[in-house]
């Protein structure tokens, strides 16, 4: 049911199990034994850094086909995307799969986006069994972003780190302990920001835009979430977030948090800002915030992802970089 | 001598080039697209000249050097042959520098791999 | 989006904006500039007074020495950890533009030598060179008109 200008509050969506697998810095940081799958190095047993990526999300389909104890043959779907050009990652690994298969882009804000869509084609009572999913490598995103990964520039500590990780979780209309109960879809959002290596503030005002809607169309507040995380807005971004909703009289710090925080110990692994990437949101999320929620820690949770709308050429041209952001309500369904 | 003018008027060269990075928010290519237009302007009045006189590769390992030997085989060209010289003669002093770029780029990109 | 949240914006963007440690970073690449010419340096009076090379030879050969050791530095894995700490310190002197050259050819290896290798090498460095050819023709053309 459409709720207020953007938003779409569900009733029969429920999230199963998700598979999550990631790279090196990724298991050494405070969520690593959440992960299914993980790595030493950043060629996961490939021989190109894109199909390191490639393996990544194929593992995290895997995981989530064996958790859910289902083969790919009752999946109604698979949902996704990631960072590459022509989002060639999420294609290539649905070759080995008998799924029939949509690719979305929404920068890093896919995994939200995956959950929406796949939300939409089941609660029309078509489609039963979906799986949304999204990867990002740190050094398939550098090379096509920024340099090549043995280029000696300096990086700034505004900088946000894209996550060497991919997470795939089974939407479906049975009911499970976990529901997806509302998502707002978000509006392309420009506030004129313009520095490519510090898109954390750049994806901001988006956040800002999508949570603010939220709230007004499901008429809740802060204080009605156990948590509200955004998907990559890391150090600046986060900060920047809390006091734009302080100046329009909204207190969100006290529950809110990034993903790129939690992905990672800033303090002891060279990570800049944060983590980003597509994948960010979604290991965080679909590895650790699920079982959080499951464990009866967190009751309601409002995840945001948050998306940097750019290329290069498009910032060599002197454009701003827009941000999109989705959100999205998951709490256990029951109690 | 030599050694300590060599440390600091290259270290202040690419002191210089961090300054305009941070204040400015540059990326690199912009500091060494200009450091090497800079050494070209230099060579005028045999001003870069000096400067490897008094500190050697402090003047001769930035790439500042660069632009500054571009401009001075031509012109040296010039002299010889009038103006078409300038052509024939513009990397002459930069063959080594370039060569050596090229052919030690591809040994050792055949050789490694990256690693992130 | 309303008026209050785009003022709201506006205000905050600039409130955060974040700061550079200039002088922290300045002072990284003076020494790590320095000390790059310093060896260079080195090399060249080595070259001198053992090979017996003359001034324009040795400079010439000192250079391919840096620039082999950047290329080295940069496969081995260890030319971006230097950069990182040092900035311009390592950008700016000639063994930044092997480095550029090399990582771009390193990265590019996984579309084979010709596509790979030959077309990207010079994707960073290519404007060094550009720029340096179109000021070496300007700069050379107006004193070679003025006599100077």
């Amino acid at each position: 049911m459409k709720l207020g200008k953007q938003s779409i509050s569900f009733d029969t969506i429920y999230l199963g199990q998700a598979g999550v697998a990631a790279g090196p810095k990724e298991k050494q940081g405070p969520l690593g034994s959440y992960f299914d799958q993980v790595y030493d190095d950043l060629y996961c047993g490939a021989d190109t850094w894109e199909k390191a990526e490639m393996q990544l999300m194929r593992d995290a389909i895997d995981h989530c086909l064996l958790k859910n104890n289902i083969g790919s043959g009752e999946i109604d779907c698979f949902v996704g995307g990631d960072l590459n050009n022509q989002i060639i990652i999420g294609s290539y690994v649905m070759r080995d799969y008998d799924i029939p298969t949509l690719g979305i882009f929404g920068a890093c804000s896919t995994s939200v986006e995956g959950l929406i869509v796949a939300a939409g084609m089941i609660a029309g009572g078509s489609f039963h069994r979906v799986i949304a999913g999204t990867s990002s490598h740190n050094a398939t995103s550098e090379r096509q972003f920024r340099y090549p990964t043995e280029y000696g520039g300096q990086k700034p500590d505004t900088l946000t780190f894209t996550s060497t990780v991919a997470g795939a979780v089974l939407l479906t209309d049975t009911p499970t302990d976990l529901r997806l109960s509302g998502v707002t879809v978000g509006k392309v959002t420009d506030a004129k920001l313009n520095d490519p290596l510090d898109l954390g503030r750049a994806m901001a005002p988006a956040a800002l835009s999508t949570i603010a809607a939220h709230f007004s169309d499901f008429n809740t507040k802060p204080e009605d979430y156990d948590l509200i995380v955004t998907g990559d807005l890391s150090y600046f971004g986060k900060d920047m977030l809390v006091k734009l909703f302080k100046e329009i009289n909204i207190d969100i710090a006290d529950r809110y948090n990034d993903c790129g925080l939690l992905l990672y110990d800033r303090d002891k692994q060279e990570v800049f800002a944060g983590g980003s990437g597509c994948g960010c949101c979604a290991a965080v999320t679909y590895g650790h915030l699920l079982a959080k929620l499951r464990d009866k820690t967190y009751k309601k949770i409002l995840v945001v992802a948050t998306g940097a709308l750019l290329n290069s050429i498009i910032v060599a041209q002197k454009e701003t970089i827009p941000g999109i952001a989705h959100a999205a309500i998951i709490e256990r369904s029951g109690d | 001598m030599i050694f300590l003018m060599a440390f600091l008027i290259g270290g202040a060269i690419c002191a210089v080039g961090q300054i305009i990075l941070d204040v400015f928010k540059l990326v690199p290519i912009y500091i060494t697209s200009l450091f090497v237009g800079l050494g070209a302007m230099f060579d005028t009045f045999g001003l870069y000249d000096k400067l490897v006189d008094i500190s050697g590769a402090g003047a001769t390992m930035p790439i500042s050097s660069f632009g500054h030997s571009l401009v001075h085989s031509a012109l040296e060209k010039a002299e010889e042959v009038g103006y078409i010289g300038i052509l024939t003669g513009v990397f002459n002093m930069t063959a080594a520098g370039i060569a050596a770029s090229i052919i030690f780029a591809f040994f050792i990109s055949l050789i490694f791999r990256p690693k992130g | 989006m309303n008026e209050e949240m785009k003022s709201a914006i506006e205000k905050v963007k600039k409130e955060t904006k974040p700061k550079r440690n200039v002088l922290i970073n300045t002072a990284k690449a003076f020494f790590v500039g320095g000390l790059i010419c310093l060896i260079a340096q080195i090399i060249i009076e080595i070259l001198k007074q053992q090979f017996l090379l003359d001034k324009e030879m040795a400079n010439s050969v000192a250079i391919a020495i840096m620039v082999f050791l950047g290329s080295l530095l940069t496969g081995l894995g260890i030319y971006d950890k230097i950069g990182q700490f040092a900035g311009a310190g390592t950008i700016v002197p000639i063994t930044g533009f092997a480095n550029s050259m090399t990582s771009a050819a390193l990265e590019a290896k996984s579309e084979g030598i010709i596509l790979g290798i030959f077309t990207n090498m010079f994707k960073i460095a290519g404007s060094v060179l550009v720029v340096g050819i179109i000021s070496a023709f300007i700069f050379g053309s107006i004193r070679f008109l003025l006599g100077i």
